[in-house]
């Protein structure tokens, strides 16, 4: 064998980013596809809003379902807890008369139970997630019609509503008919990537760690630029920055950082990785099992705010497939059935991949029949396409 | 001796532009047991894989003869067709499939799909008595032990009318009973007429059953040896294997023994699933710094329930007993206590216990002291990376980077990962389950040279192995176990072959 260069150790990193960029590529031709089928309507300023707006309960239920895959797990409950708990918030804000924030609070405490709940069972009883899922699915369903005895609430306070339908006020003004502070946080956040990439860069360098080459650093922070002030110009033409886009970023850029930098996130790949030598490597894996559905059901709770926001009111039939949306965006990104595998960045690429699939078939007003057979076509081509480089790639 | 049954002629092969096979020659006379030798990656496999039509006619360059015609197989399939059947390391039995079932899957006595069980039942129990394995067809494969497994194994071969039966390290998960039972049953096939190749580590074995031997290194072939001439010594294929004399076995070792550092009393644990059996019984040892201490023992012993029970409770119920680290009591209910009061287990299957296959070498690494490398729950990704291209500089793991994914390494220097692994840990004792199972010789004296190393610098190794020249090449002193007791305890100065089998089969009823 020979010994090896640093030149040559800068390979397999790039190889392995590569399947991220593959997502990304995909997402890509999509947009451009529907770009064009729609006559460039799918990116008008309005429907880029929308296209956060109405997918960001996917998004977030997308980061805590790659979680729990990761894991080695699934979780077939998310719809369920969504409705229920969209049904709490909404009784407790218009039942209880509680402020806002209490009811969201409240929201997720009764999401993180729920995860608990699932949790004890998977964890410390040892029943797959699948069927405690699959009962949570029923069980909470049930709940929710239970609370809304059958009924609807609507007519949720103002300020509940603007987390998922809702705007920054633009106290900037406008720069020529565009919403000043939607630009601003556009330069921030671009200035913040930029930044951060250099002394990553930096420091790889100082320790003489394997990195990217100069022109690759730049043209990955070139074209990201350019897609968040793109973003940036079309929803500051539109009514501005949507709550939920923060709240997004926010819960992209933490769960990046559990995942991949904490040793709760170590301990998640590990474990679907190869239980065994989790458990024999020390790994608390009953506690970071019980952990990974409590965050789950913190995350759903919080997709039921969202969604509950959105609508405007609590219904018992709401979140119905919430949760295979989710899956299909974790698996879309990358993730394998058998766990160990998979990243935030690439599960909510995969959300967006499904919401821009939803949003420019509606514009071109395709049947819903058929649109969910094309999202089914898609799903099974993704992972098909996934599975299929993969054996390539290894030998 | 008429033609041979099977000439492969200058086999290539390679993968994305590495030659795993280079020009590789094989002729295999008809009625002969004909051993394959060659480090780990040099090929043996690979070349078994060509022949076997895994990697399928036109992925490979030369020529395949089979009892004189050239042959081109498209598929497993085409390769069993005409009698060429490979019974590779890892078993491929449904666990929940009895005997028979197992026997013919794929190959069923049907008519229009409805399977005949009497006639099944009857050609199994055949097959069985062919193989000399005394179980009813009816039961289920689970219930048997690995070597009764590979026999079942053997019987399917049979079935399938095998003229050309390979052996992927048939005995490498063998006890010796098993091992000496397999070698005994490949020779009664040969009286039969069936040719075998075998591929094995172990020379003793082919020095008893080969009667022509061809070494592969690097993916060619190095020489063939007929096994009944008077030049044919272990010597001789080690030195073609590694491509150089291999003077010892065993790096010299200078042992300085500082004081107890383990102490485990009473020690008893019982079986997790049969509650009422003892697996490990009454025992009680001590391993001192700087000590290399060997546990000798059959299959099904309970060396490795001993280590795994003390490990964390990771085997067993209802453990009892003492254990005593610098002279104080410790406490080792789960694996993170016994991680914490510097306890290190390697397990013997490091592919189901002991690695993360689909993650890199970093996080192999890591594992098991993240702490080591961890603020406020944050892991300094640098270091880890530089801790781990340190390992891999130090134990000299073969492989293009830290980032190279673990189940793609070789056997031996996956064991390299979760050594480093442990030794990342920082333990004071580190127990080492056959550290070498499965692994070439040239990477074994490494291993030797590390365990060596750790003792030096004060650590006290616990080895436990089934190659009794290994224990007797590195270990200090030797306890034998028998039956879930400890037998003996011999110290290097007496011990000898003879006396740790003795030991080892004593107290057996």
């Amino acid at each position: 064998m020979s010994t090896t260069t640093p030149a040559k150790r800068k390979l397999p990193k790039l190889a392995i980013s590569f399947r991220q960029y593959g997502i990304l590529a995909a997402l890509v031709v999509i947009v451009v596809l529907f770009q064009v089928l729609t006559q460039g309507r799918l990116l008008l300023p309005g429907n880029v809003n929308n296209l956060i707006q109405q997918n960001a309960y996917v998004l977030i239920l997308a980061i805590g379902m790659v979680t729990v895959i990761i894991g080695g797990h699934i979780d077939l409950s998310a719809g369920s807890v969504v409705a229920m708990v969209g049904a709490v918030a909404a009784i407790a804000t218009n039942v209880w008369s509680l402020p806002w924030w209490a009811a969201v609070i409240l929201a997720l405490v009764v999401g993180a139970l729920v995860g608990a709940w699932q949790g004890f069972w998977v964890a410390f009883v040892g029943i797959p997630a699948f069927i405690v899922t699959l009962a949570g699915m029923l069980i909470f369903r049930g709940l929710t019609l239970v609370l809304l005895t059958g009924g609807t609430i609507s007519g949720l306070p103002a300020e509940f509503t603007a987390i998922g339908a809702g705007w920054l006020p633009g106290f900037l003004g406008t720069l020529a008919g565009h919403d000043a502070l939607t630009l601003a946080i556009g330069l921030l956040a671009s200035a913040a990537l930029v930044v951060q990439q250099l002394r990553t860069s930096a420091t790889l360098r100082r320790l003489d760690l394997p990195r990217e080459s100069r022109i690759q650093l730049w043209l990955k922070n070139g074209i990201a630029v350019v897609a968040i002030m793109a973003l940036a110009w079309l929803l500051s033409g539109y009514s501005g920055t949507p709550i939920i886009l923060i709240i997004l970023a926010m819960l992209i850029l933490l769960y990046t950082f559990v995942l991949g930098r904490t040793v709760f996130g170590r301990h998640v790949y590990a474990m679907g990785g190869n239980l065994f030598a989790a458990i024999m490597s020390g790994v608390k894996t009953k506690w970071v099992n019980f952990f990974i559905f409590v965050n789950m059901g913190v995350l759903a709770g919080l997709a039921g705010v969202v969604s509950t926001a959105r609508a405007g009111g609590a219904v018992a039939s709401a979140g119905q497939n919430y949760e295979l949306d989710a899956i299909a965006a974790v698996f879309i990104g990358g993730a394998s059935v058998q766990g160990g595998v998979g990243t935030v960045v690439g599960a909510v690429i995969g959300g967006l991949v499904m919401g821009v699939l939803n949003m420019g078939l509606s514009i071109l007003s395709v049947d819903a029949a058929w649109q969910m057979a094309i999202k089914g076509l898609v799903l099974l081509l993704a992972v098909a396409f996934d599975i299929l480089n993969k054996r390539r790639g290894g030998r | 001796m008429n033609s041979p049954i099977l000439w492969m002629r200058d086999i290539g092969k390679d993968f994305s532009g590495v030659k795993a096979l280079d020009g590789v020659s094989l002729e295999v006379e008809r009625g002969q047991v004909h051993a394959i030798c060659g480090e780990n990656g040099a090929g043996k496999s690979t070349l078994m894989k060509v022949l076997s039509g895994v990697y399928p006619h036109g992925s490979y360059q030369g020529v395949i003869e089979f009892e004189g015609e050239e042959v081109s197989f498209r598929t497993i399939n085409d390769s069993e067709a005409v009698g060429i059947v490979i019974i590779h390391q890892e078993l491929a039995l449904s666990p929940y499939l009895s005997i028979a079932e197992n026997i013919f899957l794929g190959n069923e006595n049907a008519t229009r799909g409805v399977i005949d069980w009497n006639k099944t039942n009857k050609e199994a129990a055949g097959l069985l008595a062919r193989v000399d394995l005394d179980e009813n067809p009816a039961t289920k494969v689970l219930e048997l032990g690995v070597g009764k497994q590979q026999l079942v194994e053997i019987a399917k071969a049979l079935s399938k009318r095998v003229k050309l039966l390979i052996l992927d390290e048939p005995t490498a998960a063998l006890n010796d009973e098993d091992s000496a039972h397999l070698l005994d049953l490949t020779e009664h096939l040969r009286g039969q007429g069936i040719t075998s190749i075998i591929i094995s580590h172990k020379l003793k074995e082919i020095r008893r059953i080969a009667d022509t031997v061809t070494v592969i290194r690097d993916g060619k072939t190095i020489e063939t040896i007929d096994m009944h001439g008077t030049d044919a010594t272990e010597a001789r294929i080690i030195r073609s294997m590694v491509g150089r004399d291999l003077n010892s076995m065993f790096p010299p070792r200078d042992p300085k023994i500082g004081d107890e550092v383990l102490r485990v009393e009473n020690w008893t644990v019982y079986h997790p699933v049969d509650t009422s059996r003892r697996v490990v019984d009454n025992a009680s040892f001590t391993v001192n710094a700087g000590e290399v201490v060997g546990f000798a023992g059959l299959m099904g012993a309970g060396r490795t329930e001993l280590a795994m029970s003390i490990f964390g409770r990771t085997y067993g119920t209802n453990i009892s007993g003492s254990v005593y680290k610098n002279g104080r009591e410790i406490s080792v209910r789960t694996v993170d206590e016994a991680i914490r009061n510097g306890i290190a287990y390697a397990t013997e299957d490091r592919k189901k216990y002991g690695l993360n296959l689909i993650g890199d070498i970093t996080v192999n690494v890591s594992a098991a002291a993240l702490a080591k490398l961890t603020k406020y729950g944050v892991i300094d990704r640098n270091r880890e990376y530089k801790v781990a291209e340190t390992y891999r500089t130090k134990m000299n793991i073969k492989a293009p980077s830290v980032s190279s994914i673990a189940g793609e390494l070789s056997g031996g220097n996956q064991q390299k990962v979760a050594l480093s692994k442990w030794i990342f840990a920082g333990p004071d004792v580190l127990i080492l389950d056959e550290p070498t199972r499965g692994i070439d010789v040239g990477a074994k004296y490494e291993i030797y040279g590390i365990i060596n190393e750790l003792a030096a610098s004060g650590k006290a190794i616990i080895l436990i192995s089934s190659e009794l020249p290994e224990l007797l090449g590195i270990c200090d002193r030797i306890y034998a176990i028998s039956g879930g007791r400890i037998t003996g305890e011999v110290t290097r100065a007496d011990a000898s072959q003879e006396a740790l089998m003795h030991y080892m089969t004593a107290g057996k009823d």
